[in-house]
């Protein structure tokens, strides 16, 4: 799958071998010293494999990005070397992760790392990153523990996290004065940090807000029928809902033959991307206020021709994945050819404050805690035909619902 | 509360018991007759899912009717029984005669390959099946909505049940099923085609968890993630009723389903634990399950599946071991960083692996929940680095074996209890716990996102004297725990596990030898577990979890459950597979699933096994003979 030239990594393998064998502190500048000629390769681990139907429309972007950057001249500050996206499977587990990622820094050579999906991966290679001084773009993962406490100077993250993704729903809802809540969420780091952040997010927001009970199912094994019957008994006029995928699915037809959403308000998070829509299919609820990526009805910033191309090269519509990876690379290309240099504290210093044109609109790395603004889109979710949609879009920029400045000063001191 | 909302609560869990005893009834029968543990039943329910999905809509494009989507979901379960009988004659049929445990290897091996070719046959996105025609809508039952699907899933149940109790009462095949279930070697010595038997149980096996998973497509999507999933379950619901019996399959699935139905009432958070915590309670109380019998052949004379003698170190093997040790050390010296990393990875599971050979080999105590002691042992090293205390690594170090030893005794005291498969299955649920407590306690744990920062103190943070510290200690570990296995204790680990009323009845105290054993391999593995923490710089759940378990008992299988040291051949060449296979392609599962297959295959007394055989020491050969 990758497109790496054998050649050219046999040879820098042996040279990384020979200026390896001193000692472990030699890494960093063998690592610069390769790096000084033929393409500047990058380290991208993903689960393509168990979160394929992410992680591939990922994949698929940034090639095509990588491309368009390669035929555009390479990187310009750089000598016009080409960008060499180096992918790997990052076994789903923290410990699979965190080796795969050492051999890309160690035989793959690469300049700086990418990527992850889950939570505790992300983090895993964050902290690996660190103990490195390597430099870690980590583009999917949510938590918020990853700019915030668990945050270092080597980590940078592009997806709006789950604190800002919480706060853009509850704008959208804090004024329909609905101030009994249900939430459910499944049970763990991600679910139940959704739920905390709305809970206080709309104790601010809504004077006499109050939520009536929750559900916590556990993930991947919701047992809809038992959780729509608990929820249905809470009377609750909203309900705030952070399943997703498979679970997602069996709760909303569960939802749908109990009335579950008849006469309620659902906020929903990431319902309306269509990794999690597709799925739903004729089933899509109407009227769910969800974040998502409606990519048919999105103008501007050269989007279309994005989905132009996409649609062309893959025989595919683009998933939130696919909009996330051809970002990610248009921010490296930048990044590059602000540091004009593959040294890890050129790139840091060139990232952090870095504004980058994208496909979906400017998004500024934020030097404070190294969180990018790239936004969500927020509308309401509609059945168009047998498929889902979203109507009454419009775009969150993320500069609007960053963590406050205090907050994450508080969160990162260590 | 409402009595309304209890009669529909109790409902939905009514209909969820169904479901589950669908899917159970198969993984029972299975084996009752074969005495596999067959991991792979998961991957026949998510088979039937898939092939239902794409089977269903299409007999309903030519005729929209009710008729037309049960006919769909019972030529899903057919197909799903033949895939069953050719993983039967292909695979199963050939390794009948190896230790039972190469034939649970083998099965895991099916679910890795399934996996992904169902992600390659049906792609990424989760497939959502159509809703049964004219059962779409909701049932007014009190006041309330209640699907009427779910009122169908609730009579299919009783309906299977009603079918195996006449398949197995009213036809030859049903009386040869509980013949096979009592004693298997009998039915064989009365003449049985005991190959034709087995091929159609897997079918029956396999149909009925191609069934389970075809009736779920209303209400869930097929997706990649349900095997293991819906596995977990199973085992559960069989073990609770009693390994072979349908009847208890069916009482367990009901009461599992109650249980969670109004668990998540009183306790929303903990639902992943109360269904294991049922399953402890219930084997501590009934050893065999509510309906299960005492394993026949408990009373009889069984080859071990384990170390069969032990043999000392001749001067040869004394030079291959310091050989391989030198070689081992000298990695730094002649590896790069990257092989630095492997290496160290190695010496770790080599310990962990070395450990489960200590229970598996030495004690006859086979343990799916070895991971929960390795994690144990990662999670008290990181927590106490990382946590209030800052303690330094090397009180964390000294930790990590502690903590993984208390909760060894702790339900190790229980486990000794049990015997053969149910011991293994308690050792799964306490498993379990561990790694639903690690999961959903964020604020100790962290939850799935684990707890980062676990590096080494400064003086040993370098990759290779990080290696040095791991091998020094690994290697001490390893060689301590050989020695037990050569002194009196091993010795008398061994006789209770060829048979334990001699063993008591010439004054051996079975379980008081079998809980220390349990908890010193508990404290082993600990040690690895605290190793690999700070090798990582995390923590995470999935330190505890079964996949984790599985590969240590890969590695020992691979290894050779019959040799003392084969464990750490087993741990180097699985792990070094792993590595290789992985950067090749996103399918490194279905590449793995197959080698770990043609390993069983070719070598089915493991690597070093082989070699000893090949050495012309046939020492292992007898009692693998005598199981056939």
């Amino acid at each position: 799958m990758s497109t790496r030239d054998e050649t050219f990594s046999l040879m820098s393998r042996r040279a990384v071998i020979g200026g390896l064998a001193a000692a472990p502190l030699g890494l960093a500048a063998s690592r610069a010293a390769a790096q000084g000629s033929g393409p500047i390769r990058i380290g991208e681990l993903n689960s393509y494999g168990r979160m394929a139907a992410f992680a591939v429309p990922y994949r698929n972007a940034m090639q095509l990005a990588q491309d368009a950057v390669n035929k555009a001249g390479g990187i310009k500050a750089l000598g016009g070397r080409p960008i060499e996206i180096v992918f790997r499977d990052d076994g789903s587990t923290p410990g699979d992760a965190t080796r795969v990622a050492e051999e890309l820094l160690t035989r793959e050579n690469v300049a700086f790392l990418c990527g992850t999906f889950l939570s505790n991966v992300g983090l895993a290679v964050a902290d690996l990153a660190n103990q490195r001084k390597a430099l870690f773009l980590a583009t999917e993962p949510l938590t918020d523990a990853l700019t915030m406490g668990s945050g270092n100077r080597y980590t940078f993250r592009v997806r709006p996290n789950t604190y800002m993704q919480t706060r853009m729903l509850v704008e959208a809802v804090k004024d329909r004065g609905i101030k009994r809540w249900a939430i459910v969420a499944p049970n763990y780091e991600y679910g139940q940090s959704a739920a905390a952040n709305f809970k206080r997010l709309m104790t601010a927001a809504v004077p006499g807000f109050e939520v009536v009970g929750e559900q916590f199912p556990a993930l991947g094994k919701v047992d809809a029928g038992a959780t729509v019957g608990a929820l249905s008994q809470m009377k609750a006029d909203g309900l705030f809902n952070v399943l997703f995928g498979a679970d997602l699915t069996a709760f909303v037809r569960e939802g749908n033959t109990r009335g579950l959403f008849e006469k309620r308000t659902v906020a929903s998070l990431l319902t309306g991307e269509p990794e999690y829509m597709i799925p739903l299919g004729d089933e899509t609820p109407e009227g769910w206020i969800t974040t998502g990526y409606p990519w048919e009805t999105i103008e501007g910033n050269g989007h279309k021709e994005f989905v132009t191309a996409y649609r062309a090269r893959f025989n595919d519509t683009p998933r939130l994945g696919s909009l996330l990876g051809y970002v990610v690379v248009g921010m490296i290309r930048d990044m590059l050819e602000k540091a004009g240099s593959t040294d890890t504290e050129a790139m840091i210093a060139a990232l952090e404050g870095l504004t980058s044109q994208t496909i979906a609109g400017p998004v500024t790395m934020r030097a404070l805690d190294h969180q990018s603004t790239l936004g969500a889109w927020i509308g309401e979710t509609a059945l168009n035909g047998r498929q889902g949609t979203m109507r009454q879009v419009r775009y969150a920029d993320g500069a609007d619902y960053m963590f406050p400045e205090a907050e994450v000063k508080a969160a990162r001191k260590a | 509360m409402d009595p309304s909302f209890l009669v529909l609560q109790a409902l939905s869990g009514l209909a969820s018991a169904s479901s589950l005893f669908v899917i159970a009834s198969g993984l029972t029968i299975v084996f009752g007759v074969t005495r596999i543990v067959n991991f792979a039943h998961g991957s026949f329910y998510m088979l039937g899912a898939y092939i239902a999905v794409t089977l269903v809509p299409r007999l309903l494009d030519l005729s929209y009717s009710p008729a037309a989507f049960f006919l769909g979901v019972l030529l899903s379960a057919l197909l799903v029984g033949l895939i069953g009988v050719a993983v039967e004659v292909l695979l199963l049929r050939r390794i009948y005669r190896v230790p039972e445990l190469f034939q649970l290897l083998a099965t895991f091996g099916v679910v890795l390959i399934v996996e992904d070719l169902v992600l390659k046959i049906w792609g990424p996105v989760d497939i959502a099946g159509p809703r049964a025609p004219s059962l779409r809508h909701g049932v007014e039952i009190l006041g309330q909505r209640f699907p009427a699907y779910e009122l169908v899933l609730i009579a299919v149940g009783p309906l299977v049940l009603g079918l195996l109790w006449l398949l197995m009462h009213r036809t030859r095949f049903g009386v040869l099923i509980r013949a096979a279930t009592q004693d298997r070697e009998m039915v064989g010595a009365l003449g049985v085609n005991q190959a034709r038997l087995f091929t159609l149980t897997l079918f029956l096996g396999a149909s009925l968890a191609g069934l389970g998973g075809a009736l779920q497509i209303p209400r869930v999507p097929a997706n990649a993630h349900m095997d293991l999933s819906i596995i977990t379950d199973a085992f559960v619901v069989t073990v609770i009723g009693g390994m072979g019996s349908v009847p208890g399959a069916f009482v367990a699935a009901l009461l599992i389903g109650q249980l969670q139905a109004f668990g998540i009432l009183i306790f929303p958070k903990v639902t992943l634990v109360l269904v294991f915590a049922l399953m402890a309670v219930v084997l501590v109380v009934k050893p065999w399950g509510l309906f299960g019998r005492p394993e026949a052949a408990s009373g009889r004379v069984m080859p071990p599946e384990g170390i069969p003698s032990l043999r000392r170190f001749r001067p040869a093997d004394v030079a291959l071991a310091g050989l391989a040790a030198a070689a081992l050390l000298a990695v730094p010296l002649l590896g790069d960083a990257y092989k630095v990393k492997v290496a160290t990875e190695i010496l770790i599971f080599a310990l962990a692996a070395f450990s489960l050979q200590f229970l598996v080999g030495v004690g006859g105590l086979v343990s799916f929940g070895h991971a929960a002691y390795f994690g144990l042992g990662a999670y008290a090293a990181g927590l106490l680095v990382t946590g209030p205390l800052k303690a330094p690594m090397e009180l964390a170090l000294l930790a990590a074996p502690l903590a993984a030893a208390a909760g060894a005794a702790l339900f190790g005291f229980f486990i000794v209890r049990l015997s053969g498969i149910y011991l293994a299955m308690l050792t799964l649920a306490f498993g379990q716990i561990v790694y639903a407590i690690c999961f959903q306690w964020v604020e100790v744990t962290g939850g799935d996102n684990g707890v980062v920062g676990v590096w080494p103190s400064s003086w040993a943070s370098g990759r290779i004297t990080y290696f040095y510290l791991v091998a020094a200690l690994s290697l001490t570990a390893i060689v301590l725990l050989r020695r037990v296995i050569y002194a009196p204790f091993g010795y008398s680990l061994r006789a209770a596990r060829d048979s334990a009323t001699r063993a008591e009845a010439i004054g051996l105290d079975v379980r008081t030898h079998r809980w220390l054993g349990f908890t010193l391999a508990g404290a082993a593995a600990g040690l690895a577990g605290g190793l690999y923490a700070f090798l990582k710089g995390s923590i995470d759940p999935t330190l505890t979890g079964i996949p984790l378990s599985i590969d240590f008992l890969v590695m020992v299988l691979v290894g050779g459950i019959q040799t003392v040291m084969g464990p750490l051949v087993g741990a180097a060449f699985f792990h070094a597979l792993k590595d290789a296979v992985m950067p090749l392609t996103e399918f490194w599962r279905l590449l793995l699933g197959i080698a770990i297959i043609a390993t069983v295959l070719a070598f089915p007394r493991g690597l070093a096994g082989a070699a000893e055989a090949i050495r012309g020491r046939t020492v292992a050969r007898k009692p693998v003979e005598a199981s056939a």
